[in-house]
């Protein structure tokens, strides 16, 4: 395997609160090869979104990263200065972020918000970043985009406007473009359309993905390999192939349980029982072992490493093979 | 609806507003104890004498009558003849306009140039040293009134230090006017811009902390240019409405400053007129300020629109 476009190890954020640290990430380790689309999947407020924002030094103004490396495309983000990290935004590391609505400047053109990264950071003329920013609103899809290149964000429909972010992120050939949640303001049948495109982009264009999402089926559909947070940690890692069809950790198996059966594998559709743990003061031991239907005396003692079971396929879960073994006796994906 | 329609049925508005005032300064100022009569002709004079001149200036008629032949006039642009100078109000008051509309122009400016850096520096600051001395020393500001920090000014830069600017007067051609008003302008920019500080900065506030600041700063933009095009310029779309209220509220306070500055403008007018019970004066002045008063919020309203695109002319 080449050297990774994106190496994440043991990354910690912090925020500090009134009432103590919150670790809102614990030790996330990932990484991203060229070319390559990583999921990164959990709950709301199981650090996902967190853990991406900390890739490229856009935290909120209350987190930090306490500790942990970030290396992308060779350059040590942690250890790295804000001119270095600032070099890397735009044009190796691209972000499209959940709410199109809000991402995007109220009282600004969008064809002027697309064009700005390549007048900026590539010393483009203006008259050259506009034929850029058209060039982009085509690859995107957006239809008309001489008329829309004047358009301002609110005049724009939902889809549209994630679009525009899409066109923004590619306007200076990033090679890493972090997704937070890029479907999930849109209607569903928008959706689709945004994923394809997105997935035909990092197949024309050989850009890598993060794509950080709460929904198993935009996972399975747009990435090749995936991590699963919970509570502030990677739980387990794995191809989405193998970690839909066989998860071996407790809480992907509930996550995976949870989603809708359109084809009738199930019987039943389940729930995970609780609810995420408070990040301030964490259960110790396995942090999922009071939700968990297989838990045992030594879950709640030590802390789970992250334990390699070949390839890139790793669990935090003690009695991963008791989660096999579950799923063996009741698939949770139809021709498993 | 496009600007200018929209702009002409907003100044339809100013007519009953206009008149709304009207009504209000006439029986508010025939109210106020003592008559011009009287007062014109002193306290020796004969009641048949002070009778004769009340009945030429039309005094001695009911209230409502008199309101009638006010309006009728001003209707025709006549704000009537000034009891004491025996001139057209009209012409006096417009007369002495221009060196008011000066120290609101000049003020409103000055407390944007001031404003604006300050919250800057409060809000890329947040709860650190700047930031706290931004917010503190304005607010210790805004307690002294306007016209004991006019003479403060008038004495330190007027005669103390190096007497750099006139202590009264308007000055002549753009260059003396400038000169001769920086220093009530700045007393205008002392009382505004502590207000105009805390809103910017709390916008600012908001702004920086919002999606499309963290979508500017992932293009990787020098942060001089995210703050300037992308957060200031969001932030001040609200601090547009706030300085037009208290431009509005200033067009009153200028009353005080340009007694304090001896400056001839339309407020020093006012308070000569109010002592001389001149009601033709009185009345023209309010009515001009109201219309200024509106016409402020109007280009308040339209600055506003022109920065937000969100914003319909409706």
């Amino acid at each position: 395997m080449s050297r990774p476009l994106l190496r994440v190890e043991g990354l910690r954020v912090e925020f500090n609160l009134a009432r103590g640290v919150l670790r809102a990430v614990d030790g996330a380790s990932f990484d991203v090869q060229p070319g390559e689309a990583l999921g990164i999947v959990g709950e709301s407020g199981s650090g996902k979104t967190m853990a991406l924002r900390a890739l490229v030094g856009l935290l909120p103004r209350t987190a930090r990263i306490a500790s942990g490396t970030v290396e992308i495309d060779g350059v040590d983000v942690t250890a790295a200065g804000e001119d270095e990290r600032r070099e890397l935004r735009g044009r190796t590391v691209a972000m499209i972020f959940q709410e199109p609505k809000t991402a995007l400047n109220p009282v600004m053109r969008v064809g002027e918000q697309i064009a700005e990264t390549p007048l900026v950071r590539l010393g483009l003329s203006r008259r050259a970043a506009r034929t850029r920013a058209l060039d982009l609103m085509r690859l995107v899809g957006i239809p008309d985009p001489t008329r829309r290149v004047e358009a301002y964000p609110h005049e724009l429909s939902g889809g549209m406007r994630q679009r525009v972010m899409i066109a923004i992120a590619l306007s200076a050939d990033p090679k890493l473009i972090l997704c937070d949640e890029p479907t999930t303001a849109l209607d569903v049948t928008i959706q689709d359309q945004i994923l394809k495109l997105l997935g035909a982009l990092q197949r024309d264009l050989g850009v890598s993905l993060v794509f950080v999402s709460h929904d198993l089926a935009v996972i399975a559909q747009t990435c090749t390999k995936v991590a699963v947070m919970y509570a502030g940690q990677v739980v387990e890692t794995g191809t989405v192939d193998a970690v839909f069809r066989e998860p071996r950790h407790p809480y992907t198996l509930g996550l995976l349980r949870s989603v809708p059966d359109f084809d009738m594998v199930r019987e039943h559709l389940s729930s995970i029982p609780g609810s995420p743990p408070d990040l301030a003061s964490p259960p110790a031991g396995c942090r999922f072992h009071p939700r968990c239907p297989f838990v045992q005396d030594d879950c709640r003692g030590a802390p789970i490493p992250l334990i390699e079971l070949g390839g890139v396929r790793a669990t935090r879960c003690l009695y991963h093979e008791r989660c096999a073994e579950d799923v063996r006796r009741e698939p949770v994906i139809a021709g498993a | 609806m496009s600007l200018g329609a929209y702009v002409g049925r907003r100044l339809l508005h100013l007519v009953p507003i206009a008149l709304g005032v009207t009504i209000l300064c006439f029986f508010l100022i025939h109210l106020v104890p003592g008559d011009p009569a009287r007062t014109i002709l002193g306290n020796q004079a004969t009641d048949q004498r002070v009778a004769l001149l009340r009945h030429q200036w039309g005094l001695d008629r009911p209230l409502p009558v008199q309101y009638g032949k006010f309006m009728g006039r001003v209707v025709h642009g006549d704000l009537g003849t000034s009891l004491f100078y025996g001139v057209s109000a009209g012409r006096l008051v417009l007369q002495r306009l221009p060196v008011t509309l000066w120290l609101i122009g000049f003020g409103a400016l000055l407390s944007v140039l001031i404003a604006v850096p300050l919250a800057v520096i409060a809000a890329t600051h947040r709860d650190r040293l700047p930031d706290h001395v931004v917010r503190a020393v304005p607010l210790v500001g805004l307690g002294f009134p306007p016209f004991w920090v006019g003479i403060v000014l008038l004495l330190v830069f007027g005669l103390h230090l190096g007497r750099g600017f006139p202590v009264g007067g308007y000055g002549n051609g753009f260059t003396g006017h400038l000169h001769s008003m920086f220093l009530p302008a700045l007393t205008v920019a002392f009382g505004i811009s502590p207000i105009l500080v805390r809103s910017l900065r709390a916008s600012l506030l908001e702004v920086l902390e919002s999606d499309y600041v963290v979508t500017a700063r992932s293009k990787g933009l020098p942060e001089r240019r995210v703050l300037g095009r992308h957060a200031l310029r969001n932030a001040v779309i609200s601090t547009v409405s706030v300085l037009g209220v208290n431009i509005g509220y200033l067009v009153g306070g200028t009353l005080v400053i340009e007694q304090v500055y001896a400056l001839p403008g339309v407020g020093q007018l006012m308070i000569n007129s109010i002592n001389q019970r001149d009601f033709p004066i009185v009345q023209g002045v309010t009515l001009v300020f109201s219309v200024m008063v509106v016409l402020v919020y109007l280009l308040t309203d339209v600055a506003h629109a022109l920065l937000d695109p969100r914003v319909r002319f409706e």
